[in-house]
Protein backbone atom coordinates (compact mmCIF):
# COMPACT_ATOMS: atom_id res chain seq x y z
CA UNK A 1 0.00 0.00 0.00
CA UNK A 2 3.06 2.11 1.04
CA UNK A 3 4.36 1.94 -2.51
CA UNK A 4 1.06 2.39 -4.69
CA UNK A 5 0.96 5.69 -2.01
CA UNK A 6 4.41 6.39 -3.34
CA UNK A 7 4.25 5.72 -6.73
CA UNK A 8 0.48 7.90 -7.16
CA UNK A 9 2.31 10.64 -5.02
CA UNK A 10 4.83 10.96 -7.75
CA UNK A 11 2.42 10.55 -10.77
CA UNK A 12 0.47 13.48 -9.66
CA UNK A 13 3.67 15.79 -8.83
CA UNK A 14 5.52 14.52 -12.33
CA UNK A 15 2.45 15.67 -14.55
CA UNK A 16 1.73 19.05 -12.09
CA UNK A 17 -1.26 18.59 -10.66
CA UNK A 18 0.07 18.73 -7.36
CA UNK A 19 3.08 21.02 -6.32
CA UNK A 20 3.44 19.78 -3.26
CA UNK A 21 2.53 16.26 -0.81
CA UNK A 22 1.67 16.25 2.47
CA UNK A 23 2.63 13.21 4.18
CA UNK A 24 4.38 11.51 6.96
CA UNK A 25 8.18 10.76 7.08
CA UNK A 26 10.30 9.47 9.87
CA UNK A 27 11.21 11.39 13.00
CA UNK A 28 14.07 11.38 15.93
CA UNK A 29 12.36 8.71 17.62
CA UNK A 30 11.53 4.99 16.77
CA UNK A 31 7.85 5.69 16.59
CA UNK A 32 7.75 9.34 15.84
CA UNK A 33 6.21 9.67 12.60
CA UNK A 34 5.84 13.82 11.85
CA UNK A 35 3.72 15.49 9.21
CA UNK A 36 6.10 16.91 6.41
CA UNK A 37 5.41 18.56 2.75
CA UNK A 38 7.20 16.74 -0.01
CA UNK A 39 7.92 18.54 -2.89
CA UNK A 40 9.96 16.36 -4.50
CA UNK A 41 9.76 12.90 -6.26
CA UNK A 42 12.88 11.82 -4.20
CA UNK A 43 12.07 12.98 -1.10
CA UNK A 44 8.77 10.66 -1.40
CA UNK A 45 11.28 8.16 -0.93
CA UNK A 46 10.70 8.94 2.78
CA UNK A 47 7.14 8.85 2.94
CA UNK A 48 6.04 6.49 5.42
CA UNK A 49 2.54 5.12 6.08
CA UNK A 50 1.95 3.02 9.58
CA UNK A 51 0.41 2.83 12.13
CA UNK A 52 1.91 5.23 14.06
CA UNK A 53 0.90 7.87 11.21
CA UNK A 54 -2.16 9.08 14.07
CA UNK A 55 -1.50 12.88 13.41
CA UNK A 56 -4.20 14.55 11.59
CA UNK A 57 -3.13 16.07 8.55
CA UNK A 58 -6.07 18.43 7.72
CA UNK A 59 -4.91 21.53 9.60
CA UNK A 60 -1.97 22.20 7.74
CA UNK A 61 -4.11 22.30 4.99
CA UNK A 62 -5.57 25.21 5.97
CA UNK A 63 -4.82 28.66 3.91
CA UNK A 64 -3.06 26.45 1.16
CA UNK A 65 -2.82 28.23 -2.13
CA UNK A 66 -0.95 26.16 -4.11
CA UNK A 67 -2.10 22.42 -5.68
CA UNK A 68 -1.52 20.39 -2.54
CA UNK A 69 -1.60 16.39 -2.01
CA UNK A 70 -2.76 15.39 1.12
CA UNK A 71 -2.87 11.57 2.08
CA UNK A 72 -6.48 11.39 5.19
CA UNK A 73 -7.07 8.53 6.80
CA UNK A 74 -11.25 8.56 6.94
CA UNK A 75 -11.11 10.46 10.47
CA UNK A 76 -9.31 13.07 8.92
CA UNK A 77 -11.42 13.77 6.32
CA UNK A 78 -14.21 15.15 8.81
CA UNK A 79 -11.89 17.85 9.75
CA UNK A 80 -11.22 18.88 5.87
CA UNK A 81 -15.01 18.78 5.43
CA UNK A 82 -15.03 20.99 8.59
CA UNK A 83 -12.07 23.22 7.61
CA UNK A 84 -13.63 23.42 3.87
CA UNK A 85 -17.28 24.40 5.45
CA UNK A 86 -15.31 27.30 7.63
CA UNK A 87 -13.60 28.75 4.80
CA UNK A 88 -10.49 27.68 5.89
CA UNK A 89 -9.14 25.25 3.41
CA UNK A 90 -9.95 25.93 -0.61
CA UNK A 91 -10.71 22.32 -1.75
CA UNK A 92 -9.82 23.55 -5.22
CA UNK A 93 -6.36 23.65 -4.30
CA UNK A 94 -6.27 20.33 -2.65
CA UNK A 95 -5.98 17.19 -3.90
CA UNK A 96 -7.07 14.35 -1.24
CA UNK A 97 -5.83 10.23 -1.55
CA UNK A 98 -7.84 8.84 1.13
CA UNK A 99 -6.28 5.83 2.64
CA UNK A 100 -7.59 2.72 4.59
CA UNK A 101 -6.85 2.81 8.58
CA UNK A 102 -7.32 0.11 10.39
CA UNK A 103 -6.96 2.42 13.94
CA UNK A 104 -3.45 4.38 14.74
CA UNK A 105 -1.12 3.25 17.59
CA UNK A 106 0.17 5.87 20.56
CA UNK A 107 3.83 6.83 20.18
CA UNK A 108 5.05 4.99 23.39
CA UNK A 109 3.61 1.75 22.39
CA UNK A 110 5.52 -0.96 20.73
CA UNK A 111 3.12 -3.72 20.98
CA UNK A 112 0.36 -4.56 19.42
CA UNK A 113 -2.86 -3.41 21.49
CA UNK A 114 -1.08 0.34 22.12
CA UNK A 115 -4.26 1.22 20.08
CA UNK A 116 -5.56 5.29 20.80
CA UNK A 117 -8.02 5.24 22.71
CA UNK A 118 -10.73 7.30 19.87
CA UNK A 119 -9.87 4.16 17.25
CA UNK A 120 -11.22 2.03 19.68
CA UNK A 121 -14.39 3.88 19.65
CA UNK A 122 -14.27 4.99 15.74
CA UNK A 123 -17.63 5.63 14.15
CA UNK A 124 -16.01 7.46 11.38
CA UNK A 125 -14.57 4.59 9.21
CA UNK A 126 -15.57 5.93 5.70
CA UNK A 127 -13.97 8.72 4.14
CA UNK A 128 -16.27 11.55 3.89
CA UNK A 129 -14.41 13.72 1.36
CA UNK A 130 -11.90 11.82 -1.33
CA UNK A 131 -10.20 12.40 -4.98
CA UNK A 132 -9.05 8.89 -4.79
CA UNK A 133 -8.83 6.04 -2.42
CA UNK A 134 -5.87 3.85 -1.85
CA UNK A 135 -6.50 0.64 0.73
CA UNK A 136 -9.12 -0.56 2.70
CA UNK A 137 -11.42 0.87 5.01
CA UNK A 138 -11.84 -1.01 8.28
CA UNK A 139 -14.83 -2.10 9.91
CA UNK A 140 -17.04 0.09 11.66
CA UNK A 141 -16.00 -0.35 15.55
CA UNK A 142 -19.08 1.12 16.95
CA UNK A 143 -19.32 -1.53 19.33
CA UNK A 144 -17.75 0.17 21.80
CA UNK A 145 -19.94 3.33 23.16
CA UNK A 146 -17.99 6.05 22.97
CA UNK A 147 -20.03 8.42 25.69
CA UNK A 148 -19.66 5.38 28.13
CA UNK A 149 -16.75 7.46 29.71
CA UNK A 150 -19.24 11.21 29.90
CA UNK A 151 -21.97 9.10 31.74
CA UNK A 152 -19.93 7.82 34.13
CA UNK A 153 -18.75 11.22 35.36
CA UNK A 154 -22.37 12.59 34.95
CA UNK A 155 -23.61 9.54 37.34
CA UNK A 156 -20.85 10.98 40.04
CA UNK A 157 -21.92 13.38 42.89
CA UNK A 158 -21.42 16.98 41.88
CA UNK A 159 -18.41 16.81 44.60
CA UNK A 160 -17.09 14.04 43.04
CA UNK A 161 -17.46 15.53 39.13
CA UNK A 162 -15.40 18.16 40.99
CA UNK A 163 -12.86 16.41 42.29
CA UNK A 164 -12.37 14.37 39.32
CA UNK A 165 -11.89 17.28 37.08
CA UNK A 166 -9.54 19.54 39.56
CA UNK A 167 -7.83 16.03 39.92
CA UNK A 168 -6.98 15.87 36.15
CA UNK A 169 -6.89 19.96 35.45
CA UNK A 170 -4.45 20.43 38.20
CA UNK A 171 -1.60 18.33 35.97
CA UNK A 172 -1.87 20.97 33.21
CA UNK A 173 0.71 22.98 32.22
CA UNK A 174 -0.30 25.33 29.75
CA UNK A 175 1.07 23.82 27.00
CA UNK A 176 -1.27 25.07 24.63
CA UNK A 177 -0.35 21.51 23.14
CA UNK A 178 -4.62 20.62 22.87
CA UNK A 179 -5.21 24.00 21.04
CA UNK A 180 -2.42 24.10 18.64
CA UNK A 181 -3.34 20.91 17.33
CA UNK A 182 -7.04 21.15 16.81
CA UNK A 183 -8.11 21.11 13.55
CA UNK A 184 -10.90 23.51 14.32
CA UNK A 185 -8.89 25.56 16.77
CA UNK A 186 -7.69 28.22 13.91
CA UNK A 187 -8.79 31.60 14.96
CA UNK A 188 -6.03 33.48 14.11
CA UNK A 189 -5.12 35.12 17.10
CA UNK A 190 -6.48 33.37 20.28
CA UNK A 191 -7.99 34.54 23.33
CA UNK A 192 -5.74 32.39 25.06
CA UNK A 193 -2.97 34.22 23.48
CA UNK A 194 -4.67 38.12 24.02
CA UNK A 195 -2.60 39.67 26.72
CA UNK A 196 -5.70 42.32 26.87
CA UNK A 197 -7.65 38.91 28.61
CA UNK A 198 -4.83 38.19 30.92
CA UNK A 199 -5.33 34.77 30.06
CA UNK A 200 -2.14 34.33 28.06
CA UNK A 201 0.00 31.52 28.85
CA UNK A 202 -0.48 31.20 31.82
CA UNK A 203 0.71 27.92 33.35
CA UNK A 204 -0.59 26.92 36.62
CA UNK A 205 -1.69 30.13 37.52
CA UNK A 206 -4.40 28.98 39.62
CA UNK A 207 -7.16 26.83 39.97
CA UNK A 208 -9.49 29.14 38.41
CA UNK A 209 -7.37 29.04 35.23
CA UNK A 210 -7.42 25.50 34.61
CA UNK A 211 -10.75 25.28 34.50
CA UNK A 212 -11.65 28.29 32.26
CA UNK A 213 -8.77 27.54 30.01
CA UNK A 214 -10.69 23.90 29.56
CA UNK A 215 -13.80 25.01 29.54
CA UNK A 216 -13.40 27.37 26.94
CA UNK A 217 -11.13 25.11 24.56
CA UNK A 218 -13.83 22.58 24.61
CA UNK A 219 -16.70 25.12 24.48
CA UNK A 220 -15.46 27.24 21.27
CA UNK A 221 -14.81 23.79 19.23
CA UNK A 222 -18.63 23.46 20.40
CA UNK A 223 -20.23 21.96 17.12
CA UNK A 224 -17.51 22.26 15.65
CA UNK A 225 -15.06 19.23 16.91
CA UNK A 226 -15.34 16.60 14.59
CA UNK A 227 -14.08 14.31 17.77
CA UNK A 228 -10.85 13.15 15.96
CA UNK A 229 -9.17 12.88 19.39
CA UNK A 230 -5.70 14.45 18.11
CA UNK A 231 -6.18 16.74 21.30
CA UNK A 232 -6.53 14.01 23.62
CA UNK A 233 -3.33 12.38 21.87
CA UNK A 234 -1.00 15.44 22.21
CA UNK A 235 -1.78 16.02 25.42
CA UNK A 236 1.34 15.18 27.60
CA UNK A 237 0.08 15.12 30.97
CA UNK A 238 -2.34 12.65 29.57
CA UNK A 239 -5.82 14.60 30.52
CA UNK A 240 -8.70 13.03 29.76
CA UNK A 241 -9.85 16.15 27.23
CA UNK A 242 -11.97 13.54 25.15
CA UNK A 243 -14.66 13.26 28.01
CA UNK A 244 -14.83 17.16 28.08
CA UNK A 245 -15.60 17.48 23.78
CA UNK A 246 -18.01 14.23 24.30
CA UNK A 247 -19.93 15.72 26.59
CA UNK A 248 -20.87 18.75 24.70
CA UNK A 249 -21.16 16.69 21.60
CA UNK A 250 -23.46 14.02 23.54
CA UNK A 251 -25.84 16.96 24.52
CA UNK A 252 -26.06 18.25 21.28
CA UNK A 253 -26.93 15.09 19.91
CA UNK A 254 -29.80 14.92 23.06
CA UNK A 255 -30.75 19.00 22.71
CA UNK A 256 -30.41 19.72 19.24
CA UNK A 257 -30.48 16.65 17.18
CA UNK A 258 -27.67 13.51 15.97
CA UNK A 259 -25.11 15.84 14.96
CA UNK A 260 -21.63 14.69 13.95
CA UNK A 261 -18.80 17.66 12.67
CA UNK A 262 -17.35 17.26 8.90
CA UNK A 263 -19.68 15.05 7.61
CA UNK A 264 -20.56 17.24 5.02
CA UNK A 265 -19.59 21.10 3.88
CA UNK A 266 -22.95 22.27 4.01
CA UNK A 267 -25.15 22.05 6.93
CA UNK A 268 -24.84 24.38 8.67
CA UNK A 269 -23.49 23.50 12.78
CA UNK A 270 -25.92 23.48 15.73
CA UNK A 271 -24.76 26.32 17.61
CA UNK A 272 -25.06 28.35 14.06
CA UNK A 273 -28.39 26.97 13.46
CA UNK A 274 -31.53 26.75 15.50
CA UNK A 275 -34.71 25.05 15.42
CA UNK A 276 -37.48 26.77 17.03
CA UNK A 277 -39.82 23.87 17.22
CA UNK A 278 -36.96 21.67 18.57
CA UNK A 279 -35.48 23.94 20.79
CA UNK A 280 -39.28 23.92 22.46
CA UNK A 281 -39.67 20.37 22.99
CA UNK A 282 -36.44 20.00 24.48
CA UNK A 283 -37.61 22.79 27.18
CA UNK A 284 -34.95 25.78 26.08
CA UNK B 1 -17.55 32.56 57.82
CA UNK B 2 -21.02 32.50 58.84
CA UNK B 3 -23.88 32.38 56.40
CA UNK B 4 -25.32 35.89 57.69
CA UNK B 5 -22.35 37.45 56.74
CA UNK B 6 -22.60 36.41 53.43
CA UNK B 7 -23.19 39.19 51.37
CA UNK B 8 -23.44 37.35 47.19
CA UNK B 9 -21.86 39.31 44.47
CA UNK B 10 -24.08 39.43 41.28
CA UNK B 11 -23.82 39.85 37.91
CA UNK B 12 -26.73 40.03 35.08
CA UNK B 13 -25.84 40.71 31.85
CA UNK B 14 -28.82 42.32 30.17
CA UNK B 15 -29.41 43.25 26.72
CA UNK B 16 -30.27 46.92 25.67
CA UNK B 17 -33.19 46.68 23.95
CA UNK B 18 -35.29 44.41 26.64
CA UNK B 19 -33.73 43.26 30.18
CA UNK B 20 -31.91 46.50 30.71
CA UNK B 21 -34.93 48.82 30.08
CA UNK B 22 -36.75 46.06 31.89
CA UNK B 23 -34.25 46.99 34.84
CA UNK B 24 -34.86 50.55 34.34
CA UNK B 25 -38.64 49.97 34.62
CA UNK B 26 -37.99 48.17 37.77
CA UNK B 27 -36.08 51.57 39.12
CA UNK B 28 -38.73 54.16 38.04
CA UNK B 29 -41.30 51.66 39.48
CA UNK B 30 -39.55 51.81 42.36
CA UNK B 31 -39.67 47.80 43.19
CA UNK B 32 -37.15 46.64 45.71
CA UNK B 33 -34.52 44.40 44.08
CA UNK B 34 -31.39 43.34 45.90
CA UNK B 35 -28.84 45.35 45.59
CA UNK B 36 -25.78 43.01 44.98
CA UNK B 37 -26.86 42.73 41.48
CA UNK B 38 -24.88 44.62 39.61
CA UNK B 39 -26.18 45.18 36.12
CA UNK B 40 -23.94 44.79 32.97
CA UNK B 41 -25.39 46.23 29.43
CA UNK B 42 -24.62 44.35 26.65
CA UNK B 43 -26.08 45.20 23.20
CA UNK B 44 -27.96 41.74 22.75
CA UNK B 45 -27.94 38.19 25.03
CA UNK B 46 -26.20 36.91 22.29
CA UNK B 47 -22.84 39.01 22.70
CA UNK B 48 -22.64 37.06 25.83
CA UNK B 49 -19.15 35.25 25.05
CA UNK B 50 -19.14 32.09 28.31
CA UNK B 51 -15.87 34.03 28.34
CA UNK B 52 -17.87 36.40 30.42
CA UNK B 53 -19.61 34.86 32.53
CA UNK B 54 -16.40 32.77 33.84
CA UNK B 55 -14.27 35.65 34.29
CA UNK B 56 -17.21 37.22 36.28
CA UNK B 57 -16.57 34.20 38.55
CA UNK B 58 -13.28 34.69 38.94
CA UNK B 59 -13.44 38.79 40.06
CA UNK B 60 -16.05 36.33 42.61
CA UNK B 61 -19.25 37.34 41.60
CA UNK B 62 -21.15 34.37 43.42
CA UNK B 63 -24.02 34.29 40.66
CA UNK B 64 -23.90 35.40 37.00
CA UNK B 65 -27.71 36.33 35.42
CA UNK B 66 -28.04 36.14 31.70
CA UNK B 67 -31.12 38.19 30.93
CA UNK B 68 -32.57 39.08 27.12
CA UNK B 69 -35.47 39.63 25.05
CA UNK B 70 -38.29 36.70 24.57
CA UNK B 71 -37.54 34.22 22.37
CA UNK B 72 -39.20 36.26 19.11
CA UNK B 73 -38.58 39.90 20.67
CA UNK B 74 -35.16 39.63 19.74
CA UNK B 75 -34.00 43.37 18.59
CA UNK B 76 -31.69 41.47 16.16
CA UNK B 77 -34.93 38.94 15.28
CA UNK B 78 -32.77 35.75 16.37
CA UNK B 79 -30.05 36.28 18.58
CA UNK B 80 -31.41 34.63 21.40
CA UNK B 81 -32.34 31.68 19.54
CA UNK B 82 -28.78 31.27 19.62
CA UNK B 83 -28.42 32.86 22.86
CA UNK B 84 -30.21 29.89 24.29
CA UNK B 85 -28.95 26.97 23.18
CA UNK B 86 -25.11 28.01 23.88
CA UNK B 87 -26.24 28.60 27.68
CA UNK B 88 -27.40 25.63 27.49
CA UNK B 89 -24.54 23.85 26.89
CA UNK B 90 -22.57 26.00 29.30
CA UNK B 91 -24.71 25.38 31.96
CA UNK B 92 -24.37 21.68 31.47
CA UNK B 93 -20.79 22.07 31.18
CA UNK B 94 -20.30 23.70 34.83
CA UNK B 95 -22.38 21.22 35.99
CA UNK B 96 -20.42 18.46 34.09
CA UNK B 97 -16.76 20.04 36.25
CA UNK B 98 -18.55 19.76 39.40
CA UNK B 99 -19.99 23.41 39.68
CA UNK B 100 -23.21 24.36 40.74
CA UNK B 101 -25.28 24.75 38.12
CA UNK B 102 -27.76 27.17 39.90
CA UNK B 103 -25.32 29.58 39.94
CA UNK B 104 -25.69 30.66 36.10
CA UNK B 105 -29.76 31.83 35.35
CA UNK B 106 -30.68 32.60 32.01
CA UNK B 107 -34.13 34.70 31.73
CA UNK B 108 -36.23 36.13 29.86
CA UNK B 109 -37.04 39.79 30.79
CA UNK B 110 -38.82 42.71 28.23
CA UNK B 111 -39.00 46.16 28.53
CA UNK B 112 -42.42 45.93 30.09
CA UNK B 113 -41.71 43.71 32.61
CA UNK B 114 -40.02 45.92 36.17
CA UNK B 115 -41.70 42.90 38.49
CA UNK B 116 -40.18 40.58 36.83
CA UNK B 117 -37.27 41.41 36.73
CA UNK B 118 -37.01 42.95 40.50
CA UNK B 119 -38.58 39.18 41.06
CA UNK B 120 -36.04 36.91 39.00
CA UNK B 121 -33.42 39.09 40.81
CA UNK B 122 -34.88 39.11 44.27
CA UNK B 123 -35.29 34.56 43.98
CA UNK B 124 -31.84 34.69 42.09
CA UNK B 125 -30.19 35.95 45.42
CA UNK B 126 -31.69 33.91 47.68
CA UNK B 127 -31.17 30.82 45.77
CA UNK B 128 -27.37 32.44 45.65
CA UNK B 129 -27.53 32.47 49.40
CA UNK B 130 -28.50 29.00 49.96
CA UNK B 131 -25.52 27.79 47.71
CA UNK B 132 -23.16 29.94 49.91
CA UNK B 133 -20.04 31.84 48.61
CA UNK B 134 -18.38 30.52 45.13
CA UNK B 135 -15.33 29.06 46.00
CA UNK B 136 -15.34 26.58 43.14
CA UNK B 137 -14.57 29.40 40.14
CA UNK B 138 -13.05 31.99 41.80
CA UNK B 139 -9.43 33.00 41.86
CA UNK B 140 -8.65 33.34 45.20
CA UNK B 141 -5.79 35.74 45.21
CA UNK B 142 -7.62 38.35 43.29
CA UNK B 143 -10.82 37.95 45.43
CA UNK B 144 -8.93 38.25 48.82
CA UNK B 145 -6.89 40.67 47.20
CA UNK B 146 -9.79 42.51 45.63
CA UNK B 147 -11.92 43.05 48.95
CA UNK B 148 -11.78 42.72 52.48
CA UNK B 149 -13.96 39.58 52.77
CA UNK B 150 -11.21 37.04 53.86
CA UNK B 151 -11.90 33.28 53.37
CA UNK B 152 -12.06 31.38 56.67
S1 LIG C 1 -11.23 15.93 19.16
FE1 LIG C 1 -9.92 17.56 20.01
S2 LIG C 1 -8.46 18.06 18.35
FE2 LIG C 1 -10.17 16.90 17.41
S3 LIG C 1 -11.64 18.47 16.69
FE3 LIG C 1 -12.28 17.85 18.75
S4 LIG C 1 -11.32 19.34 20.12
FE4 LIG C 1 -10.23 19.47 18.16
S1 LIG D 1 -2.14 19.49 25.93
FE1 LIG D 1 -2.59 18.82 28.02
S2 LIG D 1 -1.05 19.83 29.32
FE2 LIG D 1 -1.04 20.90 27.34
S3 LIG D 1 -2.47 22.61 27.62
FE3 LIG D 1 -3.67 20.91 26.76
S4 LIG D 1 -4.51 19.84 28.54
FE4 LIG D 1 -2.84 21.16 29.29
Amino acid sequence: MLEIMKQRAKELLESGRVVRVLGWQRGDFPNLREPVFFTTAKQLDNLEYDRFCAANLSKYLIGTDVPTLAFLKPCDTYSLNQLVKERQINRQMTYIIGIGCEGSAKLTDMEENGTLERCLVCTKTVHAAFDELIGEDAAPREKNDRFAGVGEIEAMEIAARYTFWQDHLARCIRCNACRNICPVCHCKKCVFDNTKYDTAQRANASAFEEQMFHIIRAYHVAGRCTDCGECNRACPQAIPLHLLNRKLISDINHMFGEYQAGTDTETPGPLTNFDIEMDKEVGL
Amino acid sequence: MQITDFNPNIVAFCCNWCSYAGADLAGTSRLQYPVQVRIIKVPCSCRVDPLFILRAFQRGADGVAVCGCHPGDCHYATGNYYTRRRMALLHNMLDFMGIERDRMLLQWVSAAEGAKFAKTMTDFVENIHMLGKNTRLADWRVVNAGNNETES
